[in-house]
């Protein structure tokens, strides 16, 4: 038996996982691993612009291919420019592999150059991190890991590497089957509990369907859409689960929460059984925790124990993934009667329904979207974070060919244009689409470069209303209108109190040419279509293309529940 | 409704016994803010397998959750819930009394065979007493003897536990 170095069984490694892309930055701990890399030429390298965006965009790639993202950083700097993407993947259970490099063993605890505990550092934000501390663990260490990142709840796993053990000779086996005696998922539903859930559903006079994100990562959205046809149960969605039925879907009621529509919220707070599947239950879909769903029983179904019955008490548990679930589901369920139900919610809709005061001649963040949804008949769409991610989670259209992607849980802004990096990459076909406000924008601009030169032909829509909008939003409301801190023009000349500050910083449309893109700049209603009509037609010149849109920044996002209110208790506008 | 009492509770914890797994174990009480009262940790007869003793003091949801996160790591083997276990949980305690006069010392001996101390070391003005008790019994020894004496130096190890075979001590 031939031994090899750690680099080289890393490399083989990625090989026999099915790596095809990787996203790396490199440095000293890790020029060795980067050596090997491009000796072979079977896993693609990527060079993202910095290590925040790299493990972003290997976060998008895995959602929207279904594969494990991989990522590769050296130690030190490197490592710890990783922990913000590590805690958005983990909150919405995003299945990557991150190597680091690390300094050689005998200098660990030395504080050596570039030396941190990446392990530690990331302890509370992984699904699980270690560090290689002998040659002859890596293969079954490297094994683990994407077995762990993509199974149960999917999540991130960090691989901590001393150079001197990757660079050691040792075994050139790499396993083929994992048994990790701490770590057994589980999958099947306890069917049980799942004929006790749909004897609830049966007698209940007001069901209503709650779909989270885990639906989606399931890849559950066919077996949910007939399930939710069998039954004429109605369907509310988180931002996360937006798109578990196609959105146009007469049962689709749309999202809940404290953006959510108002017929949304009043189901919630009307029904008096709530079949929810994959969430979390978080603080911004329910609101005041008490007085969440207080007419309803609760059916939750989720593959981790620990997010049942943690911030809602359930009454009826099950652990599952959610595709299995809901299959088995399909073997008994029956239809409900709920025509009244049903009359009821379209009376609320009608009310109120799920639309912004219409200003004439000005361009609206949902016109803007509106026009998306009429362009593209395909898309993957990948928000930021603001104001912008929640006029998109309300009025962007959804369905088996347009997908969207976001950072939901941590809510990182910066996640969209290098997420949309990502999601080009690994899936070259498709139309991918950042939506991105001017703040979340230039947090990752630098990503300018990784795109064209990777020649990705990406829609880069800016929504800049020179605010850092979603906070101002709440000091319009809550603060007195005292602008602290959001201005994007502020700076010496606003302190000064000059006059004028500048219009707007940075010209988008100057940056993307500068970088060898395409820029658009969109300030009236009727330039909005044929700036998307120019932006699809780029995508032939394998050019990105940004259009910036500009955007009242009166404009704000109702409905709005005031933080730690009753879902019914909503701000409709102003 | 929801149960909000706070209680003691004990929770027997299998871990590989690898780098780090201490610190993320004490690292999810105090990320998540549970209360941890006392956690020990040493190995098995298993040499790869290490065995803690947790105890914390939380309503029963809190202490749901607990057992949830814990077993939802990696690393964790198995939880072993002692609540509604019969168990023998104990604990090792040194005190050290200082400053004892003759008559003092000779108070000491006695205390110590009435609540089955050993005594571990004595000098001409102190004297140093071993207890194995349960935690709550230690507790009440160090309150006595603080009224007591003048002044005492006190380390707990922490209480370690196991099932019972026939004769719960808890």
């Amino acid at each position: 038996m031939k031994k090899i170095s750690g680099n080289k069984l890393l490399v083989k490694a990625l090989r026999e996982e099915g790596v095809d892309t990787l996203f790396g930055y490199p440095g000293a701990c890790t020029i060795d691993i980067s050596d090997e890399l491009y000796k072979q030429d079977y896993t693609k390298v990527i060079l993202p612009r910095h290590e925040q965006a790299l493990v972003h965009a290997a976060d998008a790639y895995a959602r929207s291919t279904g594969k494990v993202g991989v990522c590769l950083v050296t130690s030190g700097p490197g490592a710890t420019n990783l922990v913000t993407g590590l805690a958005t993947a983990n909150y919405d259970s995003v299945p990557l592999v991150c190597f680091t490099g690390q300094v050689a063993r005998h200098l660990i605890g030395n504080d050596a150059f570039q030396e941190v505990d990446i392990v530690g550092i990331t302890r509370s934000i992984t699904k699980y991190g270690v560090t290689v501390r002998d040659r002859e663990d890596l293969g079954r260490i490297i094994k683990e890991a994407f077995y762990i990142a993509r199974t149960g709840r999917p999540g991130p796993v960090l691989i901590d590497l001393p150079k001197d053990v990757m660079a050691e000779l040792g075994s050139p086996d790499y396993p083929e089957s994992v048994n990790i005696r701490g770590y057994k998922p589980t999958t099947n539903a306890h069917i049980g509990q799942l004929k006790r859930a749909l004897k609830m559903l049966g007698k209940a006079k007001r069901p209503l369907f709650l779909a989270g994100g885990g639906i989606n990562i399931a890849n559950a959205n066919e077996s949910f859409k007939k399930l939710v046809e069998t039954t004429n149960v109605p369907v509310v969605t988180t931002v996360m689960g937006r798109g578990a039925i196609p959105t146009d879907h007469p049962l689709f009621i749309g999202n809940l929460g404290m953006h959510g529509a108002y017929a949304s919220n009043m189901s919630v707070g009307e029904c008096d059984l709530l079949f929810s599947i994959g969430t979390r239950f978080n603080d911004r879909i329910t609101g005041k925790l008490h007085a969440f769903a207080q007419n309803a029983q609760i059916v939750h179904i989720d593959i981790d124990t620990a997010s049942i019955s943690r911030n809602i008490k359930v009454d009826v548990p099950i652990v599952a993934d959610a595709k299995e679930a809901i299959e088995k589901l399909l073997e008994y369920v029956e239809p409900c009667d709920t025509a009244e139900w049903l009359e009821h919610i379209g009376e609320w809709q009608q009310e109120h329904p799920l639309k912004m005061k219409p200003k004439a001649g000005i361009m609206q963040p949902q016109d803007i979207i509106e026009t998306m949804n009429e362009v593209f008949d395909e898309a993957i769409v990948v928000s930021d974070v603001g104001q912008h991610q929640m006029f998109v989670s309300q009025y962007l259209e959804l369905n088996e060919n347009k997908r969207l992607l976001m950072s939901g849980g941590l809510g990182t802004m910066g996640y969209g244009f290098p997420g949309a990096v990502g999601a080009q990459i690994g899936n070259p076909e498709s139309t991918v689409i950042a939506v991105s406000g001017d703040g979340g924008m230039q947090m990752n601009i630098q990503e300018f470069a990784t795109a064209v030169l990777e020649e990705l032909p990406l829609i880069l829509c800016v929504f800049n209303n020179t605010y850092l909008g979603m906070v101002r939003q709440w000091q319009k409301l809550f603060y007195g209108k005292r602008y602290s801190m959001t201005d994007l023009r502020a700076g010496a000349a606003t302190r000064r109190g000059d006059e004028k500050p500048p219009k707007y910083t940075p010209d988008f449309v100057k940056l993307a040419e500068s970088y060898g893109a395409k820029g658009i700049r969109v300030a009236k209603p009727e330039e909005m279509r044929p700036a998307f009509e120019q932006a699809k037609k780029n995508r032939e010149l394998k050019v990105p293309t940004l259009i910036e849109f500009i955007i009242d920044p009166e404009e704000q996002v109702y409905p709005m529940i005031k933080p730690g209110g009753t879902l019914e208790e909503m701000i409709l506008d102003c | 409704m929801q149960n909000r009492t706070m209680k003691k509770r004990g929770i027997s914890l299998f871990v590989e016994n690898q780098v780090g797994v201490l610190s993320k174990i004490s690292g999810l009480f105090s990320g998540k803010s549970y209360n941890l009262e006392s956690l020990t940790v040493g190995t098995t007869e298993d040499p790869t397998v290490s065995r803690m003793t947790i105890v914390t003091n939380s309503d029963e949801e809190t202490y749901e959750q607990i057992k949830k996160q814990l077993n939802r790591m990696v690393e964790v083997i198995k939880v072993i819930d002692f609540t509604d276990l019969s168990v023998v949980m104990q604990e090792i305690m040194f005190i050290k009394i200082k400053n004892c006069s003759l008559d003092d010392k000779t108070r000491l001996f006695q205390i110590a065979q009435t609540y089955q101390a050993k005594v571990r070391d004595y000098g001409h003005d102190s004297v140093l007493l071993e207890f194995v008790h349960t935690a709550h019994k230690n507790t009440a020894i160090i309150q006595f003897l603080k009224s007591e004496f003048n002044a005492i130096e006190v380390v707990r190890g922490g209480s370690v536990g196991i099932e019972a075979i026939t004769l719960p001590i808890r």
